[in-house]
C-alpha cells in the first residue's frame, strides 16, 4: 500500500495506490501523518486515481488526515476518486466533510 | 430457495485474510455474470464483515473465521460470514453510523456499508458465542447474456 508524495512550497499532494483496507490502514495513516507533520502544508492534496480497492478503513483514512490538517491549519482535498472508493464515501457521507474535486 | 452452488472458506482471523477474502468472493460471484459496479459493491462489503471479524470477534488471539457463499435460485448471491469470538452484546448499536469499539483506523461504518451495498444484512450474535452475518445480494440479469 505505497504514499507517494510530493511537495511544491507548503501544498503537499500524497498519492495512495494499491488496496486501501484494514489490514494496510495503519500504515497509510502514520505515512500521512508524518508527512503532514514534517510539511506542515497549508494545503493537502490527496490523489487516490491508483486507489484500486477500498472499505470503511478509507473512510478512517481521509477523516484522520482532514483532522490532522486542521490540527496545522490547514486544508484538505481529495481529487481522482475511484467509482468503488467514491461509492463507500458517499455511503457514509464523507462529502459534508471532505471536500472531494 | 434452492442453493445452486456454493463454496466455504476457512481461515485464520488474520488481517492478510481480508483481501483473500473479498477477491475469493468476487470470483466465485463471477459466475452471475455481475456488473463491475456489483462486483465491487460484493467486494466491499465482504471487506467489512470480514474485519470486523477480524478486528472484533478476536481481540486478542487468532480465532477460526468461515465465509459462506452461495448463488441460489433467482440469480442471488448470499453471503455468511460467521466466528466464534467475542459476540456483540448489543447488535443494535453495533449497526448505528459511526459507531465503533475498535482503534483509531476503525471508522465505525461498516455495517452501514453493508446495508448500502447489500439488498438484506442479517446480525446474529451472543455474547461469549460468536456473530454471524448473512447478507444477500440480487444480481440483476442483462439481455443479451
Amino acid at each position: 500500500m505505497p504514499v507517494t508524495c510530493r511537495e511544491d512550497k507548503r501544498h503537499l499532494t500524497a498519492r495512495v495506490a494499491g488496496e486501501l483496507d484494514h489490514h494496510g490502514a495503519r500504515t497509510v495513516m502514520e505515512e500521512l501523518d508524518r508527512r503532514i507533520d514534517q510539511a506542515q502544508p497549508s494545503q493537502l492534496t490527496l490523489d487516490l486515481s491508483g486507489l484500486t480497492f477500498t472499505d470503511s478503513s478509507g473512510i478512517a483514512v481521509l477523516l484522520r488526515a482532514h483532522r490532522r490538517m486542521g490540527q496545522v491549519q490547514g486544508s484538505m482535498r481529495v481529487v481522482n476518486t475511484p467509482d468503488q472508493a467514491g461509492r463507500v464515501f458517499q455511503a457514509a457521507g464523507l462529502e459534508r466533510i471532505i471536500r472531494f474535486e | 430457495m434452492k442453493i445452486e452452488n456454493h463454496v466455504t472458506l476457512e481461515f485464520p482471523s488474520r488481517s492478510a485474510n481480508e483481501g483473500f477474502a473479498r477477491t475469493a468472493a468476487a470470483c466465485f460471484a463471477a459466475q452471475l455474470d455481475p456488473t463491475l459496479e456489483e462486483v465491487n459493491d460484493i467486494k466491499t462489503a465482504v471487506s467489512e464483515a470480514v474485519t470486523n471479524a477480524i478486528v472484533h470477534a478476536y481481540p486478542d488471539t487468532l480465532g477460526k473465521v468461515v465465509v459462506k457463499l452461495r448463488i441460489k435460485e433467482g440469480h442471488a448471491l448470499e453471503i455468511v460470514v460467521k466466528d466464534w469470538g467475542v459476540g456483540i452484546a448489543d447488535v443494535e448499536q453495533a449497526r448505528t453510523p459511526l459507531f465503533t469499539t475498535g482503534s483509531e483506523e476503525r471508522s465505525g461504518m461498516g455495517f452501514t456499508i453493508m446495508e448500502s451495498f447489500m439488498d438484506t444484512l442479517k446480525v446474529r450474535s451472543a455474547p461469549g458465542k460468536g456473530t454471524t452475518v448473512t447478507m444477500a445480494r440480487k444480481i440483476a440479469r442483462r439481455a443479451g447474456r
